[in-house]
């Protein structure tokens, strides 16, 4: 389990991040969420150890980080921001140096670099030197040299930065693959990527965290979660309206395209526990009316990304 | 933490260290450079053939002088470049010590400074074929000019934690490895001692690196001397050390 407890780091007066507590259990894939400049980098680079925090520590596994800092970096495998790899390396020299001083001699080096390579996709650009390769690649080698000795811990900064949509998939799948023995941590931009990996996602801003959940729940604190969406055509847009506004259970109905022809509402239920659909159909199922679709919204993250890290309601 | 894992780490951040020197093409440019140097100031300035004796002198004096400028230029890249290609990242999350990191750079950097030091060796082909040359003299004076590279080397290692900017650590570098020069230069110690009273004037020229050279190269081997380079390496080293420890940021 990965401890960050009561995590700080000032640069100069202005914390960058600021008393942040959360953990991470082996099995889970931890999203880690926020607008530029929340602080996610530096809470990764405290955890690592490569940043000292200014208070609070990291406990990785049972080894502090800062008073057992070997111990608890054995543990960890760590790919930076923007993929840092020395340029004039070969990817195969890299890999092997990582090895080595993970501990890795002889065959056991050769047989980890060689099955490294071929689940990164590099066995074609093994001998070719880093800074000769294309910013996906760099990418990848980088996180390669993260897996390479198949840490209990998995700290990763934008892994999927750069990557081309097929190896972005190859990426989510390994992440998926590995969690069942490994806790990760990783921070990214984009949401369906969180939806489709994360089993908890973290969101920051500002230094502090502001919301710890799973991407369900999150998806649940959307306003326009439960909400129904219902095209009609051939029923005039207020008449409609006024009919669904009265049934039980609707709290407002509001329009959000018409065309005199087709007109589409949004139907926001008093509970979004307590389904409406039903409801809604009947009642707009009468002579002359037809229902082009009409589905329950799930609720969207980014709506819910940005109302809580601007306080925006979308 | 064991021993066998210290000696161990070092050697594969070294070995890392010495590929990425002649994998690219600063080695051998400065390589080139410190041989063609160090054959203009011997030919030309002490004017080796002319001189008539059978001993490198007019070789050695000029190693501190020129180690002045060629050793930070190897040294400025240590940590600048890491710390400019974001790859000090990665070094330090590795379960290496700072003590391991620092060491490992440091030595890989002065095998290969030493390497070019051992390439001047036709000179001493060349003295012993024009004469009979003390022979211990010569291995003093090629330990003290190591010794006097290790030093600066250790200054420009320093200077290199501190600042992500090449430039700025190599001109830091220069600086005070230019003090370490002079504090024993003649022509200062002689202005120096026009004031300054006698102890001082000893205390000042002990710390320079040139008072030390000068008795080592003349096959003088004193405990004192290796002393004062081992400590003064120790101390940059430890100061690189405790700067990278106490990093703030990238
Ligand atoms: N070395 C540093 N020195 C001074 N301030 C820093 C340093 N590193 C980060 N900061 C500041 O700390 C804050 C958090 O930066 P951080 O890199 O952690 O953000 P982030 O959440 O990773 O952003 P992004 O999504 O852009 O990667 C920023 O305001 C940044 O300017
Ligand atoms: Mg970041």
């Amino acid at each position: 389990m990965i401890e960050v407890r009561r995590l700080t780091k000032q640069f100069g007066k202005h914390p960058a991040v600021d008393n942040i507590s959360f953990s991470a259990e082996k099995g889970e894939i931890l999203g880690f969420l926020g607008p530029n400049g929340a602080g996610k980098s530096t809470t990764m680079r405290m955890i690592t150890g490569f940043f000292p925090p200014s208070s609070g520590t990291v406990i990785v596994g049972g080894s502090d980080i800062l008073t057992q800092s070997l111990a608890a970096r054995r543990k960890i495998g760590y790919l930076p921001e923007n993929a840092p790899v020395y340029p004039d390396m070969t990817v195969s020299r890299y890999l092997d140096f990582c090895a080595e001083i993970r501990g890795f001699g002889g065959a056991a080096k050769k047989q980890r670099v060689g099955e490294t390579l071929e689940r990164c996709f590099l066995a074609d650009v093994r001998h070719q030197a880093v800074n000769t390769l294309s910013k996906g690649y760099k990418q990848r080698v980088c996180f390669a040299q993260s897996i390479l000795h198949d840490p209990e811990y998995l700290i990763l900064d934008e892994p999927t930065d750069g990557l081309d949509p097929n190896q972005k998939h190859e990426v989510r799948l390994m992440i998926r693959e590995m969690s069942a023995t490994k806790a990760i941590i990783f921070s990214t931009h984009i949401l369906d990527e969180v939806d489709s990996v994360c089993s908890r996602a973290i969101i920051i801003a500002n230094g502090k965290v502001v919301a710890d959940d799973t991407p369900d729940g999150l998806r649940r604190r959307s306003i326009s979660h439960g909400s129904v969406v219902l095209t009609v055509t051939g029923a005039a847009t207020d008449d409609i309206q006024q009919r669904i506004e009265v049934l039980d259970g609707v709290a407002s109905v509001s329009v959000v395209e018409s065309d005199g022809e087709r007109t589409t509402l949004r139907i926001f239920p008093d509970d979004p526990a307590v389904p409406v659909a039903d409801r809604v159909i009947a009642s707009a199922n009468q002579d002359g009316v037809r229902l082009a679709s009409v589905f329950v919204e799930q609720g969207r993250l980014d709506d819910v990304f940005r109302e809580i890290t601007t306080g925006i309601r979308p | 933490m064991q021993s066998g894992n210290f000696l161990r780490n070092i050697w594969i951040i070294m070995k890392r260290e010495f590929a990425g020197y002649f994998g690219s093409p600063v080695a051998y440019v400065f390589i080139v450079i410190f041989l063609l140097l160090t054959g203009f100031f011997t030919f030309y300035i002490s004017n080796f053939f002319e001189a008539g004796q059978a001993d490198l002198k007019g070789f050695f004096q000029w190693h501190p002088w020129l180690f002045m400028f060629l050793v930070p230029a190897v040294a400025m890249r240590l940590w600048a470049e890491e710390r400019r290609l974001g790859t000090i990242e990665l070094l330090l999350t590795l379960p290496v010590t700072v003590t391991d990191v620092v060491l490992g750079k440091f030595l890989a950097a002065w095998c290969f400074i030493g390497i070019a030091l051992a390439l001047t060796f036709p000179l001493v082909l060349t003295t012993m074929y024009l004469g009979n040359p003390d022979m211990g003299v010569i291995f003093c004076a090629y330990l003290g000019s190591f010794l006097v590279a290790g030093t600066f080397l250790s200054v420009g290692s320093m200077t290199s934690a501190l600042t992500r900017s090449q430039v700025v650590s190599f001109i830091l570098a220069v600086v005070a490895c230019l003090f370490l020069i002079l504090a024993g230069f003649a022509p200062v110690t002689a202005v120096l001692s026009g004031w300054a009273p006698m102890g001082l004037v000893d205390l000042v020229s002990a710390t320079s690196v040139l008072s030390h050279f000068a008795s080592i190269s003349r096959g003088v081997l004193d405990v004192r001397d290796l002393l004062y380079y081992l400590s003064v390496m120790v101390f940059m080293i430890f100061v690189n050390g405790v700067i990278l420890q106490n990093r703030e940021s990238a």
